[in-house]
């Protein structure tokens, strides 16, 4: 059995039929990919920020409660960034918010990914054209990794967000020589 | 030995709360300064959720504005959409269609359920019970699922036109709709059975940000705010618009049952009950719903008369009132929206004044405040 | 009471303060007053017990390109009715006094119509910007403001 990444089966799992069961010191030792070993603890615990400005906040609400029930994926919400793996963009970002928004970025530990949840986030959604003091798109302030579109989008697309961006975790080099 | 009061001296400490902050409901932000663990002065700071609603109603046409009422109040867009329909209807004064009306009330009542659900979820979640936050979410999907079906989406519904609603009813969502009712009405009591009389939850809650009646009408509350205080207005009874004047519902009113009338807890308990009788407006016009049209002939390009008309209704978190002035032109001249959220601010640093800094969110949760209807 | 009964109250109490009745195609009907006046009619309209109008439901800045106005609706739970009023100001200098004693909703709403419209309530306890930023230029519900390009370096 070969372990499979975007499975969630973490590398280096031993095969289940490998002949006689092995016992002593070497029953203890996996050998694997450093990189495969990290980033799936990454893509595992992407804890968010629960960053609800806008409509898209209930969605995100909705989302992690009863019936999507994102926990499952491993995301579990926090109140502080300094707790956060994830910043979970859900809503408008007005020109009063952006600086909150850097700043709550910065407060959060590395390795940290952002995704833009919603229209708002990516562009500035219906308040594009004819507001003033809207920022079209959170990319404006901070880095993203991951756009989700809808306005607000579905707790499944929220989801599928949540599991590209895990994609991405898993194709990251942290050791080596082209780290 | 005497003791010394400079002992352990105490000196006053600024904290701000927000605008991140998982239990102001979203980016509200409040400065608070405190003593100890005592609020001296709680400064509410809002305006990060401002999107300029008003100027942008005077670069689009009515019928273009109906998707930004969603967004006015999300949790309650249903409401908002009928309110910015009911205001143009007065001022160009469109009949609509009785059958529209009936969906109308159906509508804004299951959302009015679905806003008290979200209302009483994150505020047990506020106050360290996280468990029927579950069980509102639970429920508040089904309501999700009906309005997917009427017009498919689940927040943001657009779903009200000038002169009606955008589609009549899908086969089956009237019998929908009354299977939710059958489910959903014995769940209220396994709510408090569940945590509306648990003595820490009551310990919370009672005799906390007491607002004396005289004071809830002079700082212009409405809605479940006013009502707690236990003044008995409500615009579906005492202003009567659409068709409410045809059901028989009850103005819930807090009562002091558990403390001083008019804490937090009489705010609680008012939408707790209010479900019920959302509940039942909806089965009586589940009942009584006529047949017919549900969109009057509205033109297009659609320009009102001269004119200025304000529009109160009773949305989940209070009167929405559009105050609306027409020039005669496609689109509108000045929309103003007076929302109850923005009003309850005005007293909060008022109420808040002398609690404990755990109590503030108490205070928070109990108004039920949301920030684009504050910010707009 | 009806629009034209509390029109003709006011106009024998208050005089040429009572500008005019502003009844056909507006719901409700305003009163239109001189700005200096408002606070006296405010507080008339909130104590004498015929009227009682203990609810500032609304209050809206409206910049009518000539001129500003400031619009309030208020309502009687006393009595079940409801009025508007309506102060016209020079655009030059668009100010006249608070409300926010008679009626202490007002202050979120003065403060509202101060920062949108640039309408400055005189004697308000706490007249600063709500919604936009402290260094925001300019008062954004204005007919003739021009959206900037920039904010903090963002593009607006």
């Amino acid at each position: 059995m070969s372990s499979d990444p975007a499975h969630g089966t973490p590398p280096g799992t031993p095969a289940a039929s490998a002949g006689p069961a092995v016992t002593g010191p070497e029953a203890h030792v996996m050998v694997g990919n450093a990189d495969l070993f990290v980033n799936w603890a990454r893509k595992s615990s992407l804890w968010y920020l629960l960053f609800a400005t806008a409509c898209c906040g209930i969605e995100l609400m909705q989302a992690g409660a009863s019936r999507y029930d994102m926990d499952r994926f491993g995301a579990v919400f926090r109140a502080t960034p300094r707790q956060s793996d994830l910043m979970l963009v859900a809503g408008t970002i007005t020109h009063k918010m952006a600086e909150r928004v850097k700043r709550l970025y910065d407060q959060m530990p590395e390795p940290k990914y952002v995704i833009a949840m919603g229209s708002c986030a990516n562009t500035g959604g219906p308040f594009f054209k004819d507001s003033y003091c809207v920022v079209k798109g959170v990319d404006l302030v901070i880095p993203v990794d991951v756009f989700i579109p809808g306005c607000p989008p579905r707790p499944e697309a929220l989801i599928d967000g949540i599991m590209r961006l895990q994609k991405i975790i898993m194709q990251k080099k942290n050791y080596g020589a082209k780290a | 030995m005497t003791i010394r009061t400079d002992a352990l001296p105490t000196q006053e400490m600024t904290i701000n709360m927000g605008p991140q902050h998982p239990s102001t409901h979203g980016v509200l932000r409040v400065i608070l300064t405190t003593d100890g663990e005592v609020v001296t002065r709680a400064v509410p700071d809002v305006g990060y959720l401002h999107r300029g609603l008003e100027k942008i109603g005077e670069r689009v046409t009515y019928a273009q504005y109906m998707p930004f009422t969603d967004r006015l109040d999300y949790l309650a867009a249903m409401n908002c959409n009928c309110a910015w329909a009911w205001t143009v209807e007065k001022l160009a004064k469109i009949e609509v269609p009785e059958r529209a009306e009936f969906l109308r009330v159906i509508v804004c009542e299951l959302n009015r359920i679905s806003s008290h659900l979200i209302a009483f979820g994150s505020y047990t979640a506020d106050m360290g019970a996280f468990t029927p936050f579950l069980y509102a979410i639970r429920e508040r999907e089904r309501v999700n699922d009906l309005f997917e079906m009427l017009c498919g989406s689940r927040l943001t519904y657009n779903y009200a036109r000038v002169g009606g609603v955008s589609a009549d009813a899908p086969p089956g969502f009237l019998e929908k709709s009354k299977e939710f009712l059958d489910y959903f009405e014995p769940k209220l009591d396994e709510y408090n059975n569940l945590i509306s009389y648990n003595k820490i939850f009551v310990h919370r809650l009672a005799n906390v940000a007491v607002i004396p009646a005289e004071e809830a009408v002079a700082y212009g509350l409405t809605g479940p705010n006013l009502r707690g205080s236990g003044v008995p207005f409500d615009l579906r009874k005492d202003e009567p618009y659409s068709v409410y004047p045809k059901f028989d519902f009850k103005v819930c009113v807090g009562t002091g049952e558990r403390g001083t009338l008019g804490d937090c807890f009489d705010r609680y308990m008012v939408r707790i009950n209010e479900m019920r009788e959302s509940a039942k407006i909806v089965r009586q016009a589940l009942a009584q719903i006529p047949d017919g049209p549900v969109l009057a002939k509205v033109p297009r390009l659609f320009k009102p008369p001269v004119g200025e008309a304000y529009f109160r209704s009773e949305c989940p978190r209070g009167e929405t009132g559009i105050y609306l002035i027409s020039d005669g032109s496609v689109n509108p001249f000045r929309l103003k929206i007076r929302t109850g959220s923005f009003v309850t601010m005005n007293i909060f640093e008022k109420v808040t004044r002398g609690l404990m800094i755990a109590d503030v969110v108490a205070v928070i949760g109990s108004f039920d405040i949301i920030l684009p209807e504050i910010d707009r | 009471m009806e629009a034209q009964a509390i029109f003709e109250t006011l106009k024998g109490k208050f005089g040429d303060a009572v500008v005019e009745l502003q009844g056909e195609g507006f719901s409700p009907a305003f009163v239109v007053v001189a700005p200096g006046a408002v606070k006296e009619v405010s507080r008339f309209l909130k104590e004498d017990p015929a009227l009682s109008f203990d609810a500032l439901m609304c209050l809206s800045g409206v910049d009518y390109k000539e001129k500003f106005a400031v619009a309030y609706h208020l309502h009687s739970l006393k009595h079940r009715h409801a009025i508007g009023m309506k102060a016209f100001l020079p655009r030059e200098t668009p100010s006249l006094p608070t409300v926010d004693d008679v009626w202490p909703a007002a202050n979120f709403q003065e403060r509202e119509a101060f920062d949108l419209f640039g309408i400055v309530f005189e004697g308000s306890k706490d007249l600063r910007r709500i919604l936009l930023p402290e260094d925001w230029e300019g008062h954004p519900l204005r007919k003739d403001y021009k959206y900037p390009d920039f904010y903090h370096g963002i593009k607006v």
